[in-house]
């Protein structure tokens, strides 16, 4: 047991657990934020995609420990004073999701692709969301709604 | 103009009731006018689901309720789920159109056992096609009933009242109006209709037919929305559960010493069922491991290899579904005559959100939320294996992250449940990835045997089906024969014990997937050899005037020329029907005949429907059949040996992928028929058009799904 201290979603935050416990169930399970799914258990579905340092990371597949002084960000924290972020704006207008499930994965892991490529072509948005999988075939709209969150995020919308 | 911009505008946080309980409905219709609606023998289907947890006798339990409310509110009962389909949106679009309320006046509360009307189940697109009218039914009687209020109320014959918005007023005068809240004011009304759902298609919609925002949305898109093992519930354990081995091995012994010492963990052994518990699903999994079973092994001796020479020998015996003329006349028509086989692989469901369910035990009543397409058949499940009175067991159903028929099949919430009432604490079960394709009840492997003929000018003039394994859905032909029988064996739920390694099941539009693939590929080969082009040779064959223009707007859309194949231009096209919706699709594919590896550039599917109630949703749903059907037509295989599933997680069973996703372009053909199945019907089609794109671009007549680049090869 370890207490880790680490901001999240903004919140400076103190936890005391056994550091080689995942991330993710220490989210859902310690912290109540569910909004974290679990799909796999192996980091190859990306339902359990969170941010740690502005970086997409498999929350399911990530030791707690690791996550000491850093920044997470999870689903949870993305839309702001009420309004949602500009790729929850877009999955909405594009009805991007059906079941929903893998859908705070998706959106956490288009936010990292466009924080590190804010030009990010329709190739690139395939290319870097081709390790999450959506078993409902939503890929399409996912595809025009990170795409038009890309523009809006350029045209100065967080 | 965007198509989004004919999207209704709705407020945030309204429409969708997760829960409300016994005593809040009761207070709810304590006033206000409550119509409920009994259909028979319409939602009979299944009586076998309606005998016991239901308390009073079937069918004289209502189908659905709708109650108004003095607020103006409408609220309609239902014991559908929602499960990523969409009619959380599109069944208020029917209630607000019949009523001629705003949409935002309509709440719903779905799949909650205390409170909906008994239903058997979400499956088989039945929600929009045989539900909705029942909802529409009880929305028309509402209506009538405020109308005659509203004459007697302003002393006006009901012939000079009309309805707008909610409120009721004169033809002319608009100083005499009253509105459906202040009608109900007060008042506790009850109405109650029996017969069957016969309504006047209408003409002018106003809801209906358009776009509607998605109810769920916000909560989806900002991590709110609640499923089944998201269910806050304080003290609640998560309990991972000892599993066998293989199917059919069963359990010698058990050490569960080393799990017990953990701190925090408790175990529970309860005959069969041997469960580790802790606050955390991930320490909970570490006890688990730590515990020491044996089990005998596996009596099976299938596997991938010989699981079609067992099914073709072990399948009951034939049944016939359909035959006309005399085959011997057809054979002796025929010019040319064909036979083939078709073989398709196990499938898996593999949704994202594995079973899942949270239960608890308060005052001696299970309360289990769960991850199920069938609630009210879970119920008496809960209450047979609780050895509980029905109305001690409550279902209720949060979001399902997907089903596709997978969800038809609850273990999980009984497990949970058990595991509640054994420890006196609420209890979470959420299946690993593992347990998840172990527990499966997968598409089953089946085996098609056509053989038929055609004549001189192209005309077929017999046609003799058999199909083992997959089942009756979609196996009879489409086309204009004069001489036909459509033999099946067992089936998706018509199997005999031993059949199957591992259970099967249901799998999105049953049956038709493996009936389509067989059925269209077998058309194309005889088209080919025929030398006529695949398009012209289905519309030769085809009599049935829907089929004929699904297949002409698919042909417009993609832009079709004719020419015999294989043309090398890698152009598909297959015909299907499902749920009561045609369907065309056609693509283009490109095969690297080195490799065997294809690619899909394009896919066009043209779609009837009949009456569309919500385009964007139908839309949707067709994008969704045509990606997830690229799956079972390129990759996806359960391999097993001996009772154990060897596929284990998503890193050998293989799902579509954003890359794998072509140009897709859907059609909605317009129709005046009654609305019928959306979420199905486009995906029965892909394995059939994948395969004659490849025989076109590459001569390859692949007839084993998946059709993995080996397959590919070897057919060349």
């Amino acid at each position: 047991m370890r207490t880790i201290a680490f901001t999240l979603n903004g919140a400076a935050t103190r936890i005391t657990v056994d550091e080689t416990r995942m991330l993710l169930w220490v989210l859902r399970d310690d912290l109540g934020l569910t909004g974290t799914k679990f799909g796999c258990g192996e980091a190859v579905c990306g339902s359990c995609t969170v941010l740690v340092n502005n970086q997409a990371v498999r929350s399911c597949a990530l030791p707690v420990g690791e996550i000491a002084g850093k920044q997470v960000l999870t689903i949870e924290g993305l839309a702001k004073d009420g309004a949602l972020h500009p790729l929850q704006q877009a999955f909405v207008d594009h009805l991007g999701y059906q079941c929903g499930y893998c859908t705070p994965g998706m959106i956490m892991g288009a936010y990292a692709l466009l924080l590190k490529n804010p030009q990010a072509s329709r190739a690139d948005i395939v290319r870097g969301m081709d390790e999450h999988l959506c078993r409902c075939g939503a890929h399409v709209r996912i595809v025009k709604a990170v795409e038009t969150a890309a523009s809006a995020m350029r045209g100065g919308a967080r | 103009m965007n198509r989004y911009d004919d999207l209704m505008e709705v407020p945030d946080g309204w429409g969708f009731v997760t829960s409300m309980d016994r005593r809040e409905f009761l207070k709810l219709t304590a006033t206000g006018l409550l119509v409920s609606v009994v259909v028979e023998p319409l939602l009979a289907l299944r009586a076998e689901d309606a005998q016991g947890g239901r308390g009073g006798g079937y069918p004289s339990d209502p189908n659905a309720y709708v109650h108004i409310g003095a607020d103006g509110r409408v609220t309609c009962f239902v014991g559908k789920i929602e499960m990523g389909q969409g009619t959380m949106t599109s069944l208020p679009q029917l209630v607000a159109e019949e009523l001629n309320v705003a949409l935002t006046a309509v709440d719903i509360v779905m799949g909650d056992t205390d409170v909906c009307p008994w239903d058997m189940g979400t499956y088989g697109s039945l929600s929009i096609r045989q539900f909705g009218p029942v909802l529409r039914l009880a929305a028309a009687e509402a209506r009538a009933t405020l109308t005659h209020l509203a004459s007697e109320r302003l002393q006006v014959p009901a012939t000079d009242l009309v309805v707008e918005n909610g409120t009721v007023r004169h033809r002319t005068d608009t100083t005499r109006s009253v509105t459906y809240g202040a009608l109900t004011e007060g008042k506790r009304i009850e109405r109650r209709i029996e017969g069957k759902p016969e309504l006047e298609p209408a003409r002018s919609y106003s809801v209906v037919g358009r776009t509607a925002a998605r109810r769920d949305a916000v909560e989806k898109v900002t991590g709110k929305a609640l499923f089944a093992g998201d269910i806050p519930r304080d003290g609640v354990l998560h309990a991972r559960i000892l599993r066998p081995p293989a199917h059919g091995a069963t359990l010698q012994s058990a050490d569960t010493s080393a799990a017990e010492a953990l701190p925090g963990v408790r175990v529970v052994r309860e005959g069969d069922l041997i469960a580790v518990l802790h606050p955390h699903w991930d320490e909970a999994d570490k006890a688990l491991a730590l515990v020491k079973a044996t089990f005998s092994p596996s009596p099976s001796t299938l596997d991938n290899a010989n699981i079609f020479e067992h099914l073709e020998k072990t399948a009951p015996a034939g049944r016939t579904i359909r035959e006309g003329g005399a085959l011997a006349d057809g054979e002796k028509l025929a010019a040319t005559m064909f036979e083939q086989s078709f073989y398709n692989a196990y499938v898996a469901h593999a949704p994202m959100e594995p079973h899942s369910a949270t239960a608890t035990v308060e005052d001696g009543k299970v309360t289990v939320w769960a991850s199920t397409q069938t609630p009210f058949p879970l119920k008496s499940q809960l209450a047979n294996a609780l050895s509980l009175p029905p109305e001690k067991v409550r279902v209720m159903t949060p979001y399902l992250g997907g089903g596709f028929g997978g969800k038809s099949a609850s273990r999980q919430a009984i497990e949970a449940a058990r595991l509640a009432v054994a420890v006196g604490k609420p209890v979470r079960v959420i299946w690993s990835r593992e347990e998840e394709f172990f527990y499966d009840t997968f598409r089953p492997a089946a085996v098609s045997k056509v053989r038929s003929g055609i004549d001189t000018a192209g005309l077929i003039t017999f046609w003799d089906y058999l199909v083992i394994g997959a089942g009756e859905r979609g196996s009879e032909h489409i086309y204009a024969i004069p001489h036909h029988r459509t033999v099946t064996r067992g089936g998706w739920n018509a199997n005999t014990p031993g059949l199957h390694p591992f259970a099967i099941g249901p799998w999105r539009a049953p049956a038709a997937n493996s009936n389509a693939f067989a059925r269209e590929s077998h058309i194309d080969t005889m088209a080919a050899k025929a030398g006529i082009d695949p398009v012209d040779f289905r519309l030769k064959n085809l009599s049935d005037a829907r089929m004929r223009r699904c297949l002409t707007e698919a042909a417009k859309t993609f832009g079709w020329t004719p020419r015999p194949g294989p043309s090398g231009r890698g152009w598909g096209v297959a015909c299907g029907t499902d749920a009561g919706t045609y369907v065309c699709t056609m693509a283009e594919v490109k095969v690297n005949k080195a490799t065997g590896e294809v690619r899909v550039v394009r896919v066009v599917t043209a779609q009837d429907m009949g009456l569309v109630v919500n385009p964007e949703g139908a839309l949707q749903q067709m994008e969704g059949c045509v990606t997830m059907g690229l799956g079972y037509a390129f990759t996806e295989e359960v391999r097993f040996k001996n009772g154990e599933v060897l596929d284990k997680n998503f890193g050998s069973y293989e799902l579509p992928r954003f890359s794998w996703v072509p140009v897709v372009e859907n059609v909605l053909v317009p129709s005046d028929l009654p609305s019928q199945g959306a979420g199905e019907p486009a995906i029965v089609t892909i394995g059939a058009v994948i395969a004659n794109a490849i025989f076109d671009g590459a001569g390859a007549r692949v007839r084993h799904m998946p059709m993995t680049p080996a397959r590919v090869k070897a057919a060349m």
